[in-house]
């Protein structure tokens, strides 16, 4: 700086100022890119996810998981125990409308219904303050492991060998043995009841979440759907026999005879719960709070504008319910929102043509 | 502050809070439409992120028809101005576009538009499948045009500052 002459300025200087706009707008369209996960294709984001449950082959309009359903409308009525453990409206309104769906898991929307392991119910409520709660329960207790990228590769470790059109019972062994937790869940999936209707079955939240009450008191919790329609055994031989629709028509042919019934039953968390991990349940002494009732009154086929069109996202929540940092709630909404986005284009398509 | 070179305090201010806000909504957008475990505190960031840049564009419109912009200066090249103003119309464009487009596509796919504290804003859409789609691919597409216009308008007020230094950056960034 303090020589009197100094050297002339290298050739390349007048290119020096584009050289840093162009590696500052390039930085931040690479930072743009890695977020959006193309730098990084190993990375399991939600349309990869969604690609590898789909395996090349999706049902086209078609929910990707929990394909087959019908479309159930009822209404939900609070407890006051209820209204303790939460301020959300859905517990002081004497009753909500409820719409829902009642599905089979499996993304085979013609797959025999009898023969599912898992049965699923959604609902939405819809309460008079403007809010929602959206609820994507399951007939199993717990899930099958900890995290949405154990999800992904239990899909890849289950996926028929081509060779034999079973699974590789090496590569589910191996799944196993990294992913223990899953253990039980098969061990569920063997020895579980089977109940012969959608009314008779339990469907449960899964996840934990937490439950504010008007004082501002917080609570982890869970939820159950308990029927009160009682239990009957549905033997494997009447499971095989029976035809494709076999729920869903049995489900009609119960409420022509009247509604059908189940308690919301809460159970609390007590500290060292686990509440982000959905494959642990918790001791099966916790504290149950009924917490309200909601009876099915009308099953009806899915269609435009009905059930059909509702992306029952479990992490859509009014105030007063919140969710946890369990990563596979959050998955759910990641996945359910790219299925809902696919399915929903592919059905514009459809109608257009 | 000379109002025929730099923009009032104000119109900085507004500026610079919403390129930050864009941006970060950019991001905030790609970010909750690949990530499997964020997705949800993510949105809900989003969704009033983006419903404050709505309220700031229509501050910042009405500030910019009380207050117009400083001209740019006469050795800008007619073409070089011409892409500016069109550019400018566009930044416009999108910071009412986006917010619009997010809130009507909530609509159309059935998702109330709820804000922090419970606050629940009118369907902009009705639920319709066909328009989710619509409205749902063209607020992720617009979304990554919005982006690149913006990298242009960096570059081009980098080009400004740094090859020209005909004080049009100044204009925005100057500190006086």
């Amino acid at each position: 700086m303090s020589d009197p002459l100094p050297p002339a300025p290298p050739r390349w200087r007048p290119w020096l100022p584009f050289l840093g706009i162009a590696a500052i707008a390039g930085s931040l369209a690479a930072a743009l890119a890695w977020t959006a996960g193309w730098l990084t294709p190993a990375r399991v984001t939600a349309p990869r996810l969604v690609d590898t449950i789909e395996n090349g082959k999706p049902f086209v309009g078609f929910r990707r998981a929990h394909a087959r359903g019908v479309c159930v409308a009822g209404h939900f009525e609070p407890t006051a125990e209820g209204a303790a453990l939460s301020k959300a409206r859905v517990f002081t309104q004497p009753r909500t409308p409820a719409l829902g769906r009642m599905s089979i898991g499996g993304g085979d929307p013609n797959g025999p219904e009898a023969m599912a392991r898992v049965r699923s119910l959604a609902l939405q409520l819809d309460t008079d303050d403007g809010q929602q709660w959206r609820l994507a329960m399951n007939s199993f207790p717990f899930f099958a492991v900890s995290t949405p990228q154990a999800f992904a590769e239990q899909i890849l470790a289950s996926r028929p060998d081509p060779a034999t059109g079973k699974p590789d019972p090496a590569k589910q062994q191996a799944f196993a043995e990294r992913h223990p937790e899953v253990l039980r869940f098969m061990a569920w999936a063997q020895s579980a009841p089977w109940s012969d209707s959608y009314a008779n079955t339990a469907y449960h939240g899964v996840h934990a979440f937490r439950f504010t009450n008007a004082a501002g008191e917080s609570r982890f919790v869970r939820w159950s759907f308990v029927p009160q329609a009682p239990f009957k055994d549905f033997p494997a031989d009447q499971r095989q026999a029976a035809e494709a629709s076999h729920l869903a028509d049995e489900l009609g042919a119960r409420l022509a005879g009247g509604p059908v019934r189940w308690t919301l039953a809460v159970t609390l968390a007590e500290p060292g719960d686990p509440v982000e991990d959905p494959s642990q349940p918790w001791p099966e002494e916790r504290t149950r709070v009924a917490a309200g009732t909601f009876v099915l009154e009308r099953a009806y086929p899915e269609a435009e504008g009905n059930c059909r069109d509702i992306n029952f996202d479990p992490t859509l929540l009014p105030s007063g319910i919140a969710a946890s940092r369990d990563p596979v709630l959050a998955a759910r909404a990641a996945a359910y929102a790219v299925s809902f986005h696919r399915r929903q284009r592919e059905r514009a398509g459809q109608e257009a043509n | 502050m000379d109002a025929k070179t730099h923009y009032d305090r104000t119109a900085r201010w507004l500026h610079w809070a919403m390129a930050a806000m864009i941006l970060a909504l950019v991001f905030i957008g790609a970010g909750m439409v690949a990530s499997l475990e964020a997705r949800p505190w993510l949105i809900e960031l989003h969704r009033p992120l983006g419903l404050l840049v709505l309220l700031l564009a229509v501050l910042r419109l009405w500030h910019r028809r009380r207050h117009p912009p400083p001209p740019l200066p006469d050795s800008v090249p007619p073409l070089q101005a011409r892409a500016a103003r069109a550019s400018h119309a566009l930044l416009y464009g999108l910071m009412f576009a986006m917010p619009l487009l997010g809130w009507a596509m909530s609509s159309a796919g059935g998702y109330p538009v709820v804000l922090p504290g419970g606050w629940v804003l009118p369907a902009l859409a009705p639920q319709d499948a066909a328009l989710y789609t619509w409205l749902r691919g063209a607020h992720g597409v617009l979304g990554y045009a919005f982006f690149g216009v913006i990298l242009l308008h960096l570059s081009g007020a980098l080009y400004h500052a740094w090859v020209r230094r005909d004080g049009v950056f100044e204009a925005m960034a100057g500190r006086r």
